[in-house]
């Protein structure tokens, strides 16, 4: 499941503050904030530009350079398609058109239930069993559409149960 | 107790977890409380052998007998077949180590990988670990890096630069810190070795890296591992964690005056922090933009400080080297490629897995031998060897040697041993295109040869492949090729034209169909 807490300034500062200690802090700092919020968000920008001195432009440039920060919250889970070349080679693309009519949406957008968001990846290093499929983290490996289906299927059910 | 502990082995490595590994063992472990019988569960890394994966091991007197893929449907009928005393049942392969795909290869970095409990200090050390730190903690830097030079290691990431003389330029840099940095960005498709040693034998990374400190003097290092592979983060940071307890890392290591820190930091989805200066950018907290060489990250790397930048596969080499020896390693191999590698068999192959052998292996032997052929039962049509930077090869090249050499002289490469199968029905004109386009969607931007190039590529093959005015636009797409690999800052955009060429080169047919065939599909 995705990070859902909305956003509090003050949580925020406590998240930062806990990573102050590392060198290089940036990066642990923007995982630990996804990890609470879900995104990135545009006010956290400030309050890390003044935390490590640094411009706002320099750590908007950061967030925008990796494609794992998001700016916007995700669906409650996010599933990730491997678009290489050993997933490609047992038909990845197939995969990817059935996973994008199931669900109706495109890559980077996420379903009008808010259930998923779709993302393609370069490899989840599972290249013996492709095609690979990740969904939060949680990897599966061999994937048809008919067990892309069931994957979907059990996901939500095990949320309904919860 | 009256009836003896059995101990059944079922790998939490993600590989075997995506095709249920959780749900086998659980299955075990449910019906093993159904039926009254006391049984230990060991959750070990792979042995690599991921089409039989869930592979479930039984201990029995003549040793570790395989079931595989088991999965949690088929638990009761092989307790019934009663698998715990290595019964036969249709699941059932024998003693694992004699598997042929297993019992051909030359274990020496993966020796213990899929055998041991990975965050288990004291079974690390039942099978040898720790043997080499503990040689090397009485060693001189000086001789502990003669020793890795001797050996005739060469970096397994992919550009095979000889390890010993990294780490001497690092030892002979006067600093007041350096460090040893792990690049564990193990991004290429095809490649799963560094993911599956991680979450396999933990601490022989740790061992690794602690050798490489105390060769050069270095008392902080970082792991940088991709943010794709969620357990080998975990399984690391805990391995880490128990380092710590038993004094293999801090402050006085094993009572000697040695110290080294270790941390693992995450990535954020960016292939080019493959790179060693991007990944050291991003460790410093910044875009993973590439650095300008010179200055070698050996002298100024990571903070501006001499630093060691060694893939997973490199350091963990280093143990066994200092184990037993540098001849005892250097006798493996051909030519100036020394010791083994893991070659990693992936796509569409009936046996994927890790096969680690000595360089000199032909393609043949590991697509044929090892990997049995395509799954889908159709001919190899191509392979592409070292990663989506690496040539695509025709059957006529699957003689070669693995050998750095002799792979560089027909304009392709080893790299990290990757190795990703594709039947006949794979259309290379739109795997030139897909080279172009990924460099376009990871390019990080810093020069135009790539950053730009890698987007005309893709415009360029996409008029190839409508048949539109094809001889013209592959003569451009030649000199396009040509610009990126002598102006590109590093590998990314350097290499990008060589699936792109071999490609071309090698399955010329599919660039230069006509218009009407194209329109007719």
């Amino acid at each position: 499941m995705n990070a859902r807490s909305p956003w509090s300034a003050e949580r925020a500062t406590a998240v930062i503050a806990a990573n102050r200690h590392l060198r290089g802090a940036l990066l642990p700092m923007l995982h630990a904030l996804q990890e609470e919020f879900g995104c990135i968000d545009e006010e956290a920008i400030p309050l890390l530009a003044r935390e490590l001195n640094l411009s706002r432009a320099d750590v908007h440039g950061v967030v925008s350079f990796y494609h794992e920060f998001r700016r916007s919250r995700p669906g409650r889970h996010t599933i990730k398609v491997c678009r290489a070349e050993a997933c490609q080679s047992m038909n990845a693309d197939g995969l990817i058109d059935h996973i994008r009519r199931r669900l109706k949406v495109d890559f980077h957008e996420t379903t009008a239930d808010d259930a998923f968001s779709l993302e393609p990846v370069f490899c989840l290093g599972n290249c013996a069993l492709a095609p690979a499929v990740m969904v939060d983290e949680t990897l599966h490996g061999r994937v048809s559409p008919a067990r892309f289906d069931a994957i979907a299927a059990s996901t939500l059910a095990t949320e309904a149960a919860r | 107790m009256s009836e003896p502990l059995h101990t059944v082995y079922v790998p939490r490595d993600a590989a075997a977890l995506s095709v249920g590994a959780d749900e086998t063992a659980a299955a075990i472990r449910a019906e093993a409380t159904k039926r009254g019988i006391p049984l230990r569960i060991v959750r070990n890394g792979s042995r690599g052998m991921l089409w039989l994966e869930t592979l479930v091991e039984v201990e029995t007197p003549e040793g570790r007998v395989a079931y595989g893929p088991v999965m949690a449907e088929d638990v009761a009928g092989l307790f019934d077949a009663g698998f715990l005393e290595g019964a036969d049942h249709a699941l059932a392969h024998g003693l694992t180590e004699k598997i042929p795909y297993f019992a051909k290869q030359e274990r020496l970095t993966f020796a213990r990988c899929g055998i041991i409990d990975p965050l288990s200090v004291e079974d690390y050390r039942l099978h040898g670990g720790f043997r080499g730190l503990e040689r090397a903690l009485a060693m001189t830097p000086a001789e502990i890096v003669t020793e890795v030079t001797d050996s005739g290691l060469r970096g397994r990431g992919g550009a095979g630069f000889p390890t010993g003389i990294k780490w001497n330029t690092v030892l002979n840099a006067k600093a007041d810190q350096k460090y040893i940095c792990c690049n564990a960005d193990e991004g290429d498709s095809g490649t799963f070795a560094d993911r599956m040693i991680m979450e396999g034998d933990p601490f022989c990374l740790i061992e690794g890296m602690t050798i490489a400190a105390i060769a050069v003097g270095a008392t902080e290092g970082y792991i940088y591992i991709r943010s794709e592979y969620p357990h080998a983060v975990a399984t690391m940071r805990e391995a880490i964690r128990l380092a710590y307890d038993e004094k293999w890392l801090g402050d006085e290591i094993h009572g000697t005056g040695h110290r080294f820190h270790l941390d693992v930091r995450v990535g954020a989805g960016a292939y080019i922090c493959g790179e060693e200066t991007s990944m050291l950018e991003s460790l410093e907290g910044k875009r993973g933009t590439v650095r300008a060489k010179p200055p070698l990250p050996a002298l100024e790397g990571l903070f501006g400080k001499p630093t060691v930048v060694n893939n997973v596969l490199s350091l963990t080499s280093v143990p066994i080297i200092l184990d037993k020896g540098a001849d005892y390693y250097r006798d493996f191999g051909v030519g100036r490629s020394r010791g083994t590698l893991a070659f990693q068999l992936a796509g569409n192959i009936r046996h994927g897995g890790i096969v680690e052998k000595a360089f000199g292996v032909t393609l043949h032997e590991l697509l044929y031998e090892f990997g049995g052929g395509t799954i889908t039962g159709r001919p190899i049509r191509a392979v592409q060897a070292g990663g989506p930077l690496g040539a695509y090869l025709p059957p006529s090249l699957f003689d070669l040697p693995k050998d750095y050499e002799a792979f560089a002289a027909v304009e392709a490469m080893v790299g990290h041993g990757g190795i990703v199968v594709f039947d006949d029905s794979v259309d290379m004109a739109r795997q030139a295109r897909f080279a172009m386009e990924f460099c376009a969607a990871e390019s990080c931007g810093k020069c135009t040869p790539c950053r730009i190039g890698a987007v005309r590529g893709v415009e360029v093959m996409d008029r190839i492949i409508a048949g539109e005015r094809v001889a013209a636009n592959i003569t451009l797409l030649n000199d396009l090729c040509e610009v990126m690999t002598d102006g590109s800052l590093c590998a990314m955009g350097g290499m990008t034209p060589i699936p792109v060429r071999s490609a071309l080169k090698h399955f010329p047919e599919d660039f230069t169909r006509s218009p009407a065939a194209v329109a007719a599909e």
